[in-house]
């Protein structure tokens, strides 16, 4: 077993683990999260895809937790703010962007880094962006519409405590998340 | 799919690394993006009781030009590689290459020392070292040595590094006005690793090409450099026929591999092909066409 100290959502964790545990099982069966899904575990359909200190996105099956240990990991989970929804979670509910939504939570953390690293993509760099992420339904063109419409949304000037930009877009109620 | 167990370790300082490499000896593996290694643990291909994570240690890390040369750190990540500004003006080959690496969330963990250091034969950036004439150091318990990245790349999965050696980091030196380069890579469709990759880097004197470094890879055991492709351009002049003529030499020397992908001579013709883009696209930046900066590769 190792200690692990690590930022979850803006909440602290701390933690034995065997070093062998993959971060998404650490995030699903540990600490309860289960936003973050497990597709193929072979590196290669991106549902596992979180936020690592705030810009970069991973495959949580393919790092273990042991890794993480320092580190600030964001989730679907940790999106939403005070019950309104992420511009994100919001474009993808506007643009029917998901039909069963297993890629979703994946989907919309590779955007996140993506829009990080790029806030205003072109069309072909949302596709290229989001390379990583394999879904079975959609055929990608709405959530292409959600993550262009979301860059819009938050290109607005307006900025909430946590840094998070634009915010102007309808609030929707959700379900406070349990963390820990 | 869980890996057999092991201790993880997070040295400081590549001292620190070393050490553990000493005393753990085989038992040990280093860690560093482990998006080739993690996945072959999980098969239990690789099963280390130690794992020595080298992620973590701040000088392993950045891209600088120091004395004419480039360094790069071997924990430096593929995504930082793509964004590099020194390396976009200096060297535009290297992003190139590295923004056609996996996906996002690969090029924003693996790092261009683990893809060195772990040698598949379908990895974009041992191409790129063996055409820009990298040279790798590698520190141990004897001390440091440079390999030549020709000395470097053994066979498939195997480098000229000893297993108690830590890959620090990468020199390339600043190209010679009037150089280009170009990576050109044909993806395998699911894996995005290269079927064919070539890297092509020319040196202009005039209109005649004066030196021409071009390795491929993806289609034999090991990148390599096309010498023979070399040959029939060093000397000549820049133009579609002698670049055609010579790139029909890619494979030659090599035992091309065939697989579901594609049968031997499929793989050799798109080399064929993928070559006389990259040297086209390298002549292109050499005069100029191309080159985001001034001196460019
Ligand atoms: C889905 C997917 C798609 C991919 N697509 C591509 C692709 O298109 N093209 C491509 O080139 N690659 C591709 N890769 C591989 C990727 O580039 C890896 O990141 C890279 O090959 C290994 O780098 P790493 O930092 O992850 O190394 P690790 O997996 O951590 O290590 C790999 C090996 O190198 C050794 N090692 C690591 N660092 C050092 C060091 N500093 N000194 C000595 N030994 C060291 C380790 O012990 C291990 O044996 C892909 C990977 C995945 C998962
Ligand atoms: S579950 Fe991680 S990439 Fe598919
Ligand atoms: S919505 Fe079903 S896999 Fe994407």
């Amino acid at each position: 077993m190792t200690r692990i100290s690590l930022t979850v959502n803006g909440i602290t964790h701390e933690h034995d683990v065997e070093p062998r545990m993959l971060l998404v099982h650490y995030l699903r069966d540990t600490l309860g999260l289960t936003g973050t899904h497990v597709g193929c575990d072979t590196s290669q359909c991106g549902a596992c895809t979180v936020v690592l200190d705030g810009e970069r996105s991973v495959k949580a099956c393919t790092m273990f937790a042991v890794q993480a240990a320092g580190a600030e990991v964001l989730t679907i989970e940790g999106l939403a703010h005070d019950g309104t929804l992420h511009p994100l979670q919001a474009a993808f509910r506007e643009e029917h962007a998901l039909q069963c939504g297993f890629c979703t939570p994946g989907m919309i953390m590779a955007a996140y880094g993506l829009l990080r690293a790029n806030p205003h993509p072109s069309e072909a760099e949302i596709r290229a962006g989001l390379e990583g992420n394999l879904c079975r339904c959609t055929g990608y063109h709405n959530i292409v519409k959600a993550v262009q419409r979301a860059a819009q949304e938050m290109e607005a000037p307006s900025t909430d405590q946590a840094g998070r930009e634009g915010r102007v877009f309808t609030p929707v109620s959700v379900a406070p998340v349990a963390a820990d | 799919m869980y890996p057999a167990p092991f201790e993880y370790h997070r040295p400081g300082s590549v001292e620190d690394a070393i050490a553990l490499l000493t005393t753990y000896e085989d038992d040990a593996k280093l860690l560093a993006g482990g998006h080739s290694l993690i996945p072959l643990l999980k098969l239990r291909f690789a099963q280390p009781k130690h794992l020595i994570d080298v992620r973590h240690i701040a000088s392993l890390s950045g891209v600088r030009e120091v004395d004419g040369a480039i360094v790069i750190g071997a924990t430096t990540t593929h995504a930082t590689l793509e964004r590099s500004p020194l390396l976009r003006q200096m060297l535009p080959i290297l992003p190139e290459a590295a923004s056609q690496i996996g996906d996002a969330q690969v090029r924003n963990m693996g790092t261009i020392g683990g893809s060195l250091a772990h040698a598949d034969p379908s990895a974009d950036l041992p191409a790129v070292m063996l055409a820009v004439g990298a040279e790798m150091t590698a520190v141990g318990p004897r001390g440091a040595r440079t390999i030549r990245a020709e000395e470097f790349f053994v066979d498939l999965l195997t480098t000229a590094l000893a297993s108690d050696e830590v890959l620090t980091e990468i020199r390339i030196l600043v190209p010679a006005v009037g150089t280009g380069g170009a990576y050109e890579k044909y993806p395998h469709p699911a894996s995005r690793y290269a079927l064919v990759g070539v890297a092509a880097v020319v040196t202009l004197a005039g209109d005649a090409m004066q030196r021409a470094q071009i390795a491929v890879t993806g289609i034999g055991s090991t990148p390599s450099r096309a010498r023979e492709v070399e040959r029939a351009l060093a000397g000549r002049p820049a133009d579609a026929e002698t670049i055609a003529a010579a790139s029909s030499h890619v494979a030659d020397g090599i035992e091309v591999r065939g697989d579901l992908t594609g049968p031997a001579e499929w793989r050799g013709a798109v080399a064929r092909e993928h070559a006389a883009r990259a040297i086209t696209r390298a002549v292109q930046r050499a005069r100029g066409e191309w080159a985001t900066g001034a001196r460019s590769a």
